[in-house]
């Protein structure tokens, strides 16, 4: 083995083993974490920023590694969230039927989807995606049959889930949980990504038209691309349903995919540390800065500053356009050479 | 048969602002080739800023009150619209993932600054009393408002097609959706016509957010943002590039939707629109006029 084949194995077995003994870390972080490493409010909190970092990978694999740009990839993560908790607790069905099901609709639903959306490329594509994720959304604001519960969403049947994953005392066991869907999807994501579809998604990303003129059907791979994506997308629905115990329509919405998109950007596309990374960092800012806004050093900014560091939303979209400007290559490229802008040229 | 006639108009009347928002998407993709995500954003800078001069103006009388403020939310969305596109979108020219992204960006940050501003929760906008008075037709009561919408974007549309093909800068700008290349070829300068037409699409929104906040009332944060996501639908069902099909297009959308909303059930038109979007991509992917993206 070569050293590079060597470091792509012993980094991520190191950054996972080491994740995976921070609950047994009564370690306490001041200012950065609301409690100790081991307390169920920051579990809690990584066990989040774990499960979108996955998540962000998974939208990298189409975004960063394929060239599409899609807009309605919340729709596959809010396919696990929801229909796994209807499932559990409108129908009363076992947990594993439950998500065995769930998972049947995370592969079905994007070959139906992907099929008509990539008959369109570029922003077209953007777009139709885009809308189809706004009918998921408006699905789960209407309460159909009173199944979605809403605006307010619903809390799962708790008494179905297994017992290993319900109570304060069981967050280390989610964090586990939350953390095993970040190792699959990068391992996954990995061996995809070499594969030899994994080559063509990346040359269809350089430019589509060539692949074409070699002989290949450019539709087919991306359609392998997104149903791949999306399924991993759903698998992430279903941890974090397991998270917070509930559906709610925030995860539905076109501003949800638009996260995605941003954690990606500034982690860095089409790397996948840069996307776990974007994940990570966007998560714990978007929980955190309305408390970090609370402390005294920001207390002190005149209101003109204070007021717009209230909203996550406006810290994290000036980062991201700031990532477009002078970081094109996200935090993970930070002091690399910079790419050539000109690459993602033909994807649109 | 009146109810008919009043779901008609007041689809009509949601079809003009639909037109308003697509036009502005339809040209500047057409021409620069870039997704505006930041249009909501300017159309809801339009109406927050005609609803912000309507507070400070409260010594005038309503009527002649509603049109300064509408002509300020006019002047300040077109200011900030050309602003982006010069600042923002000009340094990022030919690398158009990166200017989408800004334009995402951007739509996001103006709309998260304008909610911690001024809070979530929807203002009320100071109407002229007329507007919310009704006109009897075929037996239908048609709010007043409809009239000014629908009409204001028929000028609006008459407009754009005199522009675009009566003048020369609307020469250089159809040109330009067809072959840019060639344009600039020939020795003109298209990247001054941008401007040109990010300046027009941001009247364009900011009108569409007066005239929103004639239809509903209220301003709220989210306005553009959801208005947008119907507008990009029409853009794609319209053909991209195409004032005409934009045009036809955001009636058709405007009008499925209100009639599945009241037939069907609320939240039908939603999902109607976007199952018309599915069809029409299945049978002509380029859209109604299949117009050629440039």
């Amino acid at each position: 083995m070569t050293r590079a084949q060597i470091r792509a194995v012993v980094v991520p077995v190191v950054v996972f083993g080491l994740l995976a003994i921070v609950p047994k870390l009564a370690v306490d972080i001041p200012v950065l974490f609301p409690g100790s490493l081991d307390s169920p409010g920051t579990l809690q909190l990584l066990a989040l920023m774990l499960t979108f970092a996955g998540l962000a990978l998974t939208y990298d694999l189409l975004f960063g590694f394929t060239g599409l740009m899609s807009f309605g990839h919340a729709l596959y993560f809010a396919v696990g969230v929801y229909v796994a908790a209807v499932a559990m607790t409108k129908w009363h069905w076992g947990f594993w039927p439950s998500i065995l099901f769930t998972c049947a609709v995370g592969l079905l639903l994007p070959v139906v989807l992907g099929t008509i959306s990539l008959r369109v490329t570029g922003i077209a594509f953007a777009m139709v995606t885009l809308a189809f994720a706004q009918a998921g959304s408006v699905l789960a604001f209407k309460n159909p049959g009173g199944l979605t519960g809403g605006e307010d969403g619903f809390g799962v049947d708790y008494t179905k889930l297994p017992s290993a994953l319900v109570g304060i005392f069981n967050t280390k066991n989610l964090y586990w949980l939350a953390l095993v869907y970040a190792a699959v999807v990068f391992v996954v994501g990995r061996w995809a990504i070499n594969s030899s579809p994994g080559k063509v998604w990346q040359a269809i990303r350089e430019n589509e038209l060539r692949v074409e003129v070699l002989g290949m059907r450019p539709f087919d791979y991306k359609l392998m691309s997104c149903v791949l994506a999306s399924f991993l997308a759903t698998l992430g629905g279903i941890v974090y349903l397991m998270l917070i115990s509930g559906a709610s329509p925030d995860v539905t919405t076109p501003p949800f995919t638009l996260a995605l998109l941003i954690m990606v950007v500034i982690g860095g596309t089409g790397s996948r540390w840069g996307a776990l990374i974007g994940g990570v960092v966007y998560t714990y800012l978007d929980h955190r800065l309305a408390d970090l806004s609370g402390s005294s050093a920001v207390s002190g900014l005149p209101s003109v500053l204070r007021v717009p560091l209230r909203e996550p939303t406006f810290v994290l979209g000036l980062l991201f356009i700031l990532t477009v400007y002078f970081a094109p290559g996200g935090l993970a490229r930070l002091g690399r050479i910079r790419r050539r802008p000109t690459t993602f040229e033909e994807a649109l | 048969m009146s109810t008919v006639v009043l779901l008609a108009i007041t689809g009509l009347g949601l079809g003009a602002m639909y037109f308003l928002i697509a036009s502005g998407l339809s040209l500047i993709y057409g021409l620069m080739g870039v997704l505006n995500f930041a249009h909501g954003a300017f159309l809801t800078v339009g109406a927050y800023a005609m609803w912000y001069s309507e507070t400070k103006l409260d010594a005038v009388p309503v009527v002649p009150r509603f049109i300064l403020a509408a002509l300020v939310g006019l002047v300040v969305g077109t200011i900030v619209a050309a602003l982006v596109e010069l600042f923002l979108i000009r340094p990022l020219y030919g690398r158009h993932i990166e200017q989408v992204l800004v334009t995402v960006g951007l739509g996001l940050c103006i709309t998260a600054l304008i909610r911690s501003i001024w809070g979530p929760d929807p203002k009320f906008v100071a109407l002229p009393p007329w507007t919310r008075e009704t006109t009897s037709v075929l037996g239908a009561s048609i709010p007043n408002d409809r009239w000014i919408e629908i009409i204001t974007a028929a000028l609006v549309l008459l407009g754009l097609n005199l522009f675009l093909r009566r003048t020369r800068y609307g020469l250089i700008v159809r040109a330009g959706v067809e072959n840019r290349a060639m344009v600039t070829a020939l020795g003109i300068d298209v990247r001054r016509a941008f401007t040109l037409v990010f300046a027009i699409g941001g009247v364009a929104a900011a009108l569409a957010g007066v005239l929103s906040a004639l239809y509903f009332g209220t301003v709220d944060p989210e306005r553009g943002t959801s208005l947008l996501i119907f507008a990009f639908i029409v853009v794609v069902i319209g053909g991209l590039g195409s004032i005409g099909g934009t045009a036809a297009a955001a009636v058709l959308v405007a009008l499925v939707q209100q009639f599945a909303n009241y037939y069907a059930s609320a939240g039908m038109g939603d999902l109607s629109v976007v199952l018309l979007l599915a069809i029409v991509l299945l049978a002509r992917p380029g859209g109604l006029t299949a117009a050629a993206p440039a």
